[in-house]
Protein backbone atom coordinates (compact mmCIF):
# COMPACT_ATOMS: atom_id res chain seq x y z
CA UNK A 1 0.00 0.00 0.00
CA UNK A 2 3.06 2.41 0.57
CA UNK A 3 5.03 1.31 -2.41
CA UNK A 4 3.41 3.43 -4.95
CA UNK A 5 4.31 1.59 -8.40
CA UNK A 6 2.50 3.15 -11.74
CA UNK A 7 4.61 2.95 -14.90
CA UNK A 8 1.17 4.29 -17.36
CA UNK A 9 1.19 7.26 -14.23
CA UNK A 10 5.02 7.96 -14.21
CA UNK A 11 5.56 7.93 -17.96
CA UNK A 12 2.41 10.22 -18.22
CA UNK A 13 3.66 12.74 -15.20
CA UNK A 14 7.15 12.82 -17.90
CA UNK A 15 5.66 13.18 -20.43
CA UNK A 16 4.09 16.71 -19.12
CA UNK A 17 7.19 17.59 -17.40
CA UNK A 18 8.66 17.38 -21.17
CA UNK A 19 5.81 19.56 -22.92
CA UNK A 20 6.63 22.33 -20.59
CA UNK A 21 9.97 22.94 -22.06
CA UNK A 22 12.06 24.54 -19.18
CA UNK A 23 15.39 24.90 -17.91
CA UNK A 24 15.15 24.61 -14.05
CA UNK A 25 17.47 24.01 -10.77
CA UNK A 26 15.91 22.61 -7.94
CA UNK A 27 17.40 21.55 -4.75
CA UNK A 28 16.16 19.26 -2.16
CA UNK A 29 17.32 18.37 1.74
CA UNK A 30 17.17 15.03 2.15
CA UNK A 31 19.70 11.62 1.49
CA UNK A 32 16.63 9.79 1.31
CA UNK A 33 15.48 11.84 -1.26
CA UNK A 34 18.92 11.87 -3.46
CA UNK A 35 18.88 7.86 -2.33
CA UNK A 36 15.27 7.61 -4.79
CA UNK A 37 16.96 9.73 -7.52
CA UNK A 38 20.10 8.21 -8.36
CA UNK A 39 18.82 4.17 -7.02
CA UNK A 40 16.09 5.04 -9.58
CA UNK A 41 17.92 7.14 -12.73
CA UNK A 42 15.56 9.63 -12.23
CA UNK A 43 18.29 12.62 -11.82
CA UNK A 44 19.11 11.76 -15.32
CA UNK A 45 15.47 11.66 -16.61
CA UNK A 46 15.11 14.85 -15.23
CA UNK A 47 18.22 16.00 -16.88
CA UNK A 48 16.88 15.26 -20.07
CA UNK A 49 13.87 17.15 -19.18
CA UNK A 50 16.25 20.12 -18.37
CA UNK A 51 15.45 19.73 -14.62
CA UNK A 52 18.99 19.47 -12.64
CA UNK A 53 17.98 18.58 -9.09
CA UNK A 54 21.02 19.06 -6.21
CA UNK A 55 21.28 17.94 -2.86
CA UNK A 56 21.68 20.56 -0.48
CA UNK A 57 22.34 20.67 3.32
CA UNK A 58 20.23 17.72 3.85
CA UNK A 59 22.76 14.77 5.60
CA UNK A 60 22.88 15.42 9.01
CA UNK A 61 26.09 13.15 9.57
CA UNK A 62 27.27 15.65 6.82
CA UNK A 63 26.90 18.90 8.34
CA UNK A 64 28.33 17.91 11.62
CA UNK A 65 31.36 20.65 12.07
CA UNK A 66 34.62 19.06 12.67
CA UNK A 67 34.47 20.49 16.19
CA UNK A 68 31.66 18.34 16.74
CA UNK A 69 33.61 15.65 15.89
CA UNK A 70 36.63 16.81 18.00
CA UNK A 71 34.16 17.20 20.99
CA UNK A 72 33.17 13.34 20.23
CA UNK A 73 36.16 12.49 20.21
CA UNK A 74 37.81 13.74 22.95
CA UNK A 75 34.40 12.58 25.35
CA UNK A 76 35.79 9.08 24.30
CA UNK A 77 39.08 10.08 24.90
CA UNK A 78 38.38 11.43 28.60
CA UNK A 79 36.78 7.78 29.20
CA UNK A 80 32.89 8.54 28.54
CA UNK A 81 30.99 5.70 26.74
CA UNK A 82 30.31 7.49 23.62
CA UNK A 83 26.68 6.15 22.06
CA UNK A 84 25.69 7.62 18.34
CA UNK A 85 24.48 5.99 15.22
CA UNK A 86 26.30 4.01 12.61
CA UNK A 87 27.41 6.54 10.35
CA UNK A 88 28.75 8.99 12.61
CA UNK A 89 31.33 6.61 13.74
CA UNK A 90 32.98 7.01 10.45
CA UNK A 91 33.82 10.43 9.82
CA UNK A 92 36.94 11.20 10.17
CA UNK A 93 38.25 13.97 12.81
CA UNK A 94 41.69 15.47 12.47
CA UNK A 95 43.03 12.49 14.03
CA UNK A 96 40.73 9.72 14.33
CA UNK A 97 37.06 8.86 13.50
CA UNK A 98 35.33 7.58 16.87
CA UNK A 99 35.21 3.97 14.99
CA UNK A 100 39.38 4.45 14.94
CA UNK A 101 39.33 5.04 19.01
CA UNK A 102 36.74 2.05 18.63
CA UNK A 103 39.78 -0.15 17.32
CA UNK A 104 42.13 1.27 20.35
CA UNK A 105 39.97 0.34 22.95
CA UNK A 106 37.50 3.27 23.71
CA UNK A 107 34.37 2.74 24.68
CA UNK A 108 32.28 3.54 21.66
CA UNK A 109 29.03 1.86 21.01
CA UNK A 110 26.72 2.07 18.03
CA UNK A 111 23.13 2.21 18.68
CA UNK A 112 19.72 1.77 17.10
CA UNK A 113 17.73 4.33 18.94
CA UNK A 114 18.83 6.94 21.75
CA UNK A 115 16.30 4.57 23.53
CA UNK A 116 19.25 2.13 23.45
CA UNK A 117 21.63 4.36 24.77
CA UNK A 118 19.32 5.15 28.16
CA UNK A 119 19.75 1.43 28.42
CA UNK A 120 23.48 1.37 28.01
CA UNK A 121 23.64 3.90 31.13
CA UNK A 122 21.13 1.98 32.96
CA UNK A 123 23.31 -1.07 32.79
CA UNK A 124 26.70 0.97 33.10
CA UNK A 125 25.82 2.95 36.27
CA UNK A 126 29.32 3.31 36.70
CA UNK A 127 30.50 4.85 33.33
CA UNK A 128 29.12 8.81 32.40
CA UNK A 129 27.37 7.97 28.58
CA UNK A 130 27.14 10.12 26.13
CA UNK A 131 24.72 10.34 23.55
CA UNK A 132 25.75 12.52 20.45
CA UNK A 133 22.14 13.15 19.19
CA UNK A 134 22.33 14.19 15.69
CA UNK A 135 19.39 14.68 13.24
CA UNK A 136 17.27 17.01 12.14
CA UNK A 137 13.58 18.22 13.39
CA UNK A 138 12.73 14.09 12.68
CA UNK A 139 15.00 12.70 15.08
CA UNK A 140 15.16 16.20 17.48
CA UNK A 141 11.58 14.79 19.63
CA UNK A 142 12.96 11.40 19.70
CA UNK A 143 15.76 13.05 22.22
CA UNK A 144 13.22 15.48 23.88
CA UNK A 145 10.93 12.58 24.31
CA UNK A 146 13.42 10.56 26.55
CA UNK A 147 14.62 13.79 28.47
CA UNK A 148 11.16 14.40 29.89
CA UNK A 149 11.46 10.83 30.94
CA UNK A 150 14.50 11.30 33.64
CA UNK A 151 16.59 9.20 32.16
CA UNK A 152 19.33 7.94 34.70
CA UNK A 153 22.04 10.90 35.97
CA UNK A 154 25.21 9.25 34.09
CA UNK A 155 23.45 9.62 30.97
CA UNK A 156 24.28 12.81 28.90
CA UNK A 157 23.55 14.24 25.29
CA UNK A 158 26.12 16.39 23.23
CA UNK A 159 23.68 17.89 20.66
CA UNK A 160 24.12 18.05 17.28
CA UNK A 161 20.54 18.47 16.35
CA UNK A 162 20.01 21.18 13.43
CA UNK A 163 16.47 22.49 11.92
CA UNK A 164 16.14 22.66 8.20
CA UNK A 165 14.27 25.73 7.16
CA UNK A 166 17.03 28.46 8.35
CA UNK A 167 19.78 26.68 6.45
CA UNK A 168 17.35 26.79 3.26
CA UNK A 169 16.76 30.79 3.96
CA UNK A 170 21.24 30.57 4.52
CA UNK A 171 21.69 29.14 1.07
CA UNK A 172 19.01 31.83 -0.49
CA UNK A 173 20.93 34.97 1.07
CA UNK A 174 24.00 33.63 0.29
CA UNK A 175 23.69 33.74 -3.30
CA UNK A 176 26.21 31.50 -4.45
CA UNK A 177 23.23 29.58 -6.63
CA UNK A 178 20.83 29.89 -8.15
CA UNK A 179 17.77 27.90 -7.50
CA UNK A 180 14.14 27.53 -9.12
CA UNK A 181 12.29 25.60 -6.00
CA UNK A 182 13.08 23.29 -3.31
CA UNK A 183 11.99 19.71 -2.56
CA UNK A 184 11.33 20.09 1.26
CA UNK A 185 11.95 16.58 3.34
CA UNK A 186 8.53 14.34 4.05
CA UNK A 187 10.14 12.98 7.32
CA UNK A 188 11.27 16.27 8.40
CA UNK A 189 8.09 17.65 7.50
CA UNK A 190 5.40 14.87 9.13
CA UNK A 191 7.14 16.78 12.36
CA UNK A 192 7.08 20.23 11.32
CA UNK A 193 4.01 20.47 9.08
CA UNK A 194 3.71 23.39 6.26
CA UNK A 195 4.40 26.68 8.25
CA UNK A 196 7.35 26.87 8.71
CA UNK A 197 8.27 26.83 4.88
CA UNK A 198 5.93 29.98 4.37
CA UNK A 199 8.27 32.76 4.31
CA UNK A 200 10.71 31.31 1.74
CA UNK A 201 7.88 31.35 -0.50
CA UNK A 202 6.50 35.06 0.61
CA UNK A 203 10.03 36.92 1.29
CA UNK A 204 12.40 35.05 -1.39
CA UNK A 205 9.67 33.75 -3.69
CA UNK A 206 10.46 30.30 -3.86
CA UNK A 207 7.95 27.69 -4.88
CA UNK A 208 8.25 24.31 -2.68
CA UNK A 209 6.79 21.12 -2.70
CA UNK A 210 6.87 18.56 0.09
CA UNK A 211 7.50 15.15 -1.03
CA UNK A 212 7.49 11.32 -0.23
CA UNK A 213 10.41 9.05 -1.27
CA UNK A 214 8.71 7.13 -3.96
CA UNK A 215 9.61 7.86 -7.54
CA UNK A 216 6.34 8.38 -8.06
CA UNK A 217 6.46 10.74 -5.29
CA UNK A 218 9.33 12.61 -6.79
CA UNK A 219 7.71 12.62 -10.28
CA UNK A 220 5.08 14.30 -9.15
CA UNK A 221 6.76 17.00 -6.87
CA UNK A 222 9.16 17.63 -8.99
CA UNK A 223 5.71 18.03 -11.86
CA UNK A 224 4.33 20.43 -8.75
CA UNK A 225 7.08 22.50 -8.76
CA UNK A 226 6.90 23.12 -12.36
CA UNK A 227 3.73 23.70 -12.57
CA UNK A 228 3.25 26.40 -10.06
CA UNK A 229 6.54 28.19 -12.23
CA UNK A 230 4.93 27.94 -15.12
CA UNK A 231 1.51 29.34 -13.39
CA UNK A 232 3.97 31.96 -11.81
CA UNK A 233 3.60 30.94 -8.70
CA UNK A 234 5.41 30.60 -5.18
CA UNK A 235 3.92 28.72 -2.83
CA UNK A 236 4.21 25.38 -0.35
CA UNK A 237 2.20 22.37 -1.63
CA UNK A 238 2.48 19.03 0.29
CA UNK A 239 2.27 16.34 -2.14
CA UNK A 240 3.09 13.93 0.71
CA UNK A 241 -0.28 13.74 2.03
CA UNK A 242 -0.31 10.35 3.54
CA UNK A 243 2.34 11.05 5.85
CA UNK A 244 2.38 15.08 6.54
CA UNK A 245 -0.57 16.92 7.83
CA UNK A 246 -0.36 20.97 7.34
CA UNK A 247 -0.10 21.12 11.35
CA UNK A 248 2.55 18.40 11.46
CA UNK A 249 3.03 16.23 14.60
CA UNK A 250 1.97 18.93 17.50
CA UNK A 251 3.08 16.59 20.39
CA UNK A 252 6.40 16.02 18.86
CA UNK A 253 7.06 19.54 18.18
CA UNK A 254 5.67 20.17 22.24
CA UNK A 255 8.87 18.03 23.42
CA UNK A 256 10.97 19.59 21.14
CA UNK A 257 10.06 23.27 22.54
CA UNK A 258 9.81 22.00 26.03
CA UNK A 259 13.44 20.88 25.29
CA UNK A 260 15.51 23.04 23.16
CA UNK A 261 16.15 26.65 22.68
CA UNK A 262 16.88 27.61 18.87
CA UNK A 263 20.76 28.66 18.84
CA UNK A 264 23.03 29.91 16.32
CA UNK A 265 25.30 27.29 15.12
CA UNK A 266 28.13 26.73 12.32
CA UNK A 267 27.13 23.50 9.70
CA UNK A 268 30.17 22.17 8.03
CA UNK A 269 30.41 24.02 4.48
CA UNK A 270 28.71 26.72 6.08
CA UNK A 271 29.48 30.50 8.02
CA UNK A 272 27.29 30.53 11.08
CA UNK A 273 23.76 30.28 10.64
CA UNK A 274 21.16 31.69 13.06
CA UNK A 275 18.81 30.37 15.25
CA UNK A 276 19.92 26.91 13.13
CA UNK A 277 20.82 24.53 16.00
CA UNK A 278 19.07 23.00 18.85
CA UNK A 279 20.71 23.01 22.38
CA UNK A 280 19.33 22.04 25.72
CA UNK A 281 17.22 24.57 27.85
CA UNK A 282 18.57 25.52 31.23
CA UNK A 283 16.44 23.00 32.82
CA UNK A 284 18.20 20.42 31.05
CA UNK A 285 21.47 21.32 31.87
CA UNK A 286 22.28 17.94 33.89
CA UNK A 287 21.51 16.22 30.62
CA UNK A 288 24.01 18.72 28.49
CA UNK A 289 27.21 17.07 28.06
CA UNK A 290 28.55 20.52 27.07
CA UNK A 291 27.52 21.68 30.72
CA UNK A 292 28.63 18.54 32.49
CA UNK A 293 32.17 18.08 31.11
CA UNK A 294 32.82 22.01 30.57
CA UNK A 295 36.08 21.65 31.64
CA UNK A 296 37.31 19.49 29.56
CA UNK A 297 35.55 20.35 26.00
CA UNK A 298 35.94 23.90 26.54
CA UNK A 299 39.74 24.64 25.13
CA UNK A 300 38.31 22.99 21.56
CA UNK A 301 35.62 25.94 21.42
CA UNK A 302 38.25 28.81 20.92
CA UNK A 303 40.19 26.06 18.68
CA UNK A 304 39.48 26.16 14.64
CA UNK A 305 39.63 22.61 12.87
CA UNK A 306 40.21 22.11 9.39
CA UNK A 307 38.41 20.72 6.93
CA UNK A 308 40.01 17.80 5.51
CA UNK A 309 42.51 18.37 2.76
CA UNK A 310 41.32 18.57 -0.59
CA UNK A 311 37.96 18.19 1.01
CA UNK A 312 35.14 19.58 -0.81
CA UNK A 313 32.17 18.47 1.07
CA UNK A 314 31.38 21.91 2.16
CA UNK A 315 30.78 22.85 -1.55
CA UNK A 316 28.92 19.44 -2.46
CA UNK A 317 26.49 20.48 0.83
CA UNK A 318 26.23 24.02 -0.84
CA UNK A 319 24.78 22.66 -4.23
CA UNK A 320 28.00 24.31 -5.76
CA UNK A 321 29.79 20.78 -7.29
CA UNK A 322 28.32 17.56 -8.09
CA UNK A 323 30.58 14.95 -5.93
CA UNK A 324 31.85 13.68 -9.28
CA UNK A 325 33.58 17.14 -9.68
CA UNK A 326 35.54 16.70 -6.53
CA UNK A 327 39.06 15.62 -7.81
CA UNK A 328 39.14 13.07 -4.13
CA UNK A 329 35.38 11.55 -5.68
CA UNK A 330 36.40 7.64 -6.24
CA UNK A 331 39.78 7.63 -5.65
CA UNK A 332 41.19 8.88 -2.68
CA UNK A 333 37.84 9.02 -1.12
CA UNK A 334 35.51 6.36 -1.35
CA UNK A 335 33.18 4.39 0.95
CA UNK A 336 35.95 1.50 2.42
CA UNK A 337 38.03 5.38 3.70
CA UNK A 338 36.48 7.90 3.17
CA UNK A 339 37.71 11.34 3.17
CA UNK A 340 34.41 13.83 4.59
CA UNK A 341 31.53 12.81 5.57
CA UNK A 342 29.49 12.96 2.62
CA UNK A 343 31.41 9.59 1.49
CA UNK A 344 30.58 8.40 5.05
CA UNK A 345 26.93 8.57 5.13
CA UNK A 346 24.53 6.57 3.16
CA UNK A 347 22.56 10.08 3.00
CA UNK A 348 25.40 12.04 1.78
CA UNK A 349 25.75 12.56 -1.83
CA UNK A 350 29.21 11.05 -2.60
CA UNK A 351 28.21 7.80 -0.77
CA UNK A 352 25.02 7.61 -3.05
CA UNK A 353 26.65 8.56 -6.55
CA UNK A 354 29.76 6.41 -5.87
CA UNK A 355 27.23 3.56 -4.45
CA UNK A 356 24.90 3.66 -7.62
CA UNK A 357 27.00 4.97 -10.79
CA UNK A 358 30.65 4.61 -9.92
CA UNK A 359 32.09 1.90 -12.25
CA UNK B 1 18.59 -5.37 2.85
CA UNK B 2 17.19 -4.40 6.11
CA UNK B 3 17.57 -0.83 6.36
CA UNK B 4 16.66 -0.39 9.86
CA UNK B 5 19.68 -1.08 11.36
CA UNK B 6 21.51 1.01 9.04
CA UNK B 7 21.70 5.08 9.73
CA UNK B 8 18.57 6.35 11.11
CA UNK B 9 18.92 9.91 10.58
CA UNK B 10 16.20 10.93 8.21
CA UNK B 11 14.98 7.55 7.38
CA UNK B 12 12.13 6.68 8.24
CA UNK B 13 10.11 3.18 7.59
CA UNK B 14 6.38 2.41 7.53
CA UNK B 15 5.12 -0.47 9.54
CA UNK B 16 1.68 -1.48 11.29
CA UNK B 17 1.11 -1.92 14.61
CA UNK B 18 0.60 -5.35 15.89
CA UNK B 19 0.36 -5.06 19.58
CA UNK B 20 0.96 -2.17 22.03
CA UNK B 21 2.57 -3.34 25.25
CA UNK B 22 1.33 -2.23 28.97
CA UNK B 23 3.11 0.26 29.52
CA UNK B 24 1.71 1.96 26.60
CA UNK B 25 4.91 3.46 25.51
CA UNK B 26 6.31 0.80 23.71
CA UNK B 27 4.89 -1.03 20.46
CA UNK B 28 5.51 -3.87 18.46
CA UNK B 29 6.03 -2.93 14.73
CA UNK B 30 5.26 -5.38 11.89
CA UNK B 31 7.34 -3.87 8.35
CA UNK B 32 6.71 -7.14 6.23
CA UNK B 33 8.41 -10.05 5.54
CA UNK B 34 9.15 -11.24 9.28
CA UNK B 35 10.51 -8.40 10.24
CA UNK B 36 9.04 -7.15 13.82
CA UNK B 37 10.43 -4.43 16.02
CA UNK B 38 9.74 -2.89 18.98
CA UNK B 39 9.07 1.19 18.79
CA UNK B 40 8.56 3.95 21.52
CA UNK B 41 5.10 5.13 20.26
CA UNK B 42 5.48 8.00 22.78
CA UNK B 43 5.10 10.88 20.32
CA UNK B 44 1.99 9.47 18.34
CA UNK B 45 -1.45 8.85 20.02
CA UNK B 46 -1.42 5.15 17.97
CA UNK B 47 -3.54 1.96 18.59
CA UNK B 48 -2.94 -1.34 17.26
CA UNK B 49 -3.80 -2.18 13.67
CA UNK B 50 -2.49 1.69 12.50
CA UNK B 51 0.16 1.84 10.12
CA UNK B 52 3.29 4.32 11.34
CA UNK B 53 6.56 5.77 10.06
CA UNK B 54 9.35 4.29 12.14
CA UNK B 55 12.63 6.78 12.77
CA UNK B 56 15.38 5.83 15.14
CA UNK B 57 12.88 3.53 17.21
CA UNK B 58 10.45 5.88 17.51
CA UNK B 59 7.36 6.34 15.53
CA UNK B 60 6.76 9.52 14.91
CA UNK B 61 3.45 9.65 12.29
CA UNK B 62 0.95 8.01 11.58
CA UNK B 63 0.41 6.96 8.00
CA UNK B 64 -3.47 7.70 6.76
CA UNK B 65 -4.15 4.03 5.07
CA UNK B 66 -7.41 5.68 3.23
CA UNK B 67 -4.49 8.32 2.11
CA UNK B 68 -1.79 6.06 0.64
CA UNK B 69 -4.83 3.76 -1.31
CA UNK B 70 -6.31 6.56 -3.05
CA UNK B 71 -2.49 8.52 -3.49
CA UNK B 72 -2.35 6.84 -7.23
CA UNK B 73 -6.14 8.03 -8.00
CA UNK B 74 -5.17 11.67 -6.86
CA UNK B 75 -2.19 12.12 -8.60
CA UNK B 76 -4.04 11.09 -11.85
CA UNK B 77 -6.81 14.01 -11.20
CA UNK B 78 -4.56 16.48 -10.53
CA UNK B 79 -2.87 15.65 -14.06
CA UNK B 80 -5.61 15.86 -15.22
CA UNK B 81 -6.69 18.56 -13.88
CA UNK B 82 -3.48 20.72 -14.66
CA UNK B 83 -4.12 19.39 -18.70
CA UNK B 84 -4.13 22.97 -19.34
CA UNK B 85 -1.23 24.51 -17.59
Amino acid sequence: MFHLRDKKLANDIIAKIKQMDVHLKFMHVCGTHQDTLVKNGLDTLFQSCGITIGQGPGCPVCVTTPQEIEEMLLLARKGKMVTTFGDMIRVPGESASLQHMHAEGYDIRTVYSIDDAVTLARIHKEKEVVFVAVGFETTAPTTASVLLKHPPANFSILSCHRVIPPALQAILEMGEIKLDGFIEPGHVSTIIGMAPYEFLSTTYKMPQVIAGFEPLDLLMAVWMLVRQIYNKQAKVENEYLRAVHSEGNVKAQRAMKTVFDCVDVKWRGFPTIPKSGLELKKDFTSYNARDKFEDELKPLWDQDFSEPKGCRCGEVLRGLISSQECPLFGTACQPSHPIGPCMVSIEGSCNIEYRYTWK
Amino acid sequence: MCRLLFCPVCLAIPGKIVNIDASKEYATVDYGEGTQRKANISLVEAIVGDYVLVHAGFAIQILDEKEAQETLELFREMLRAGEGS
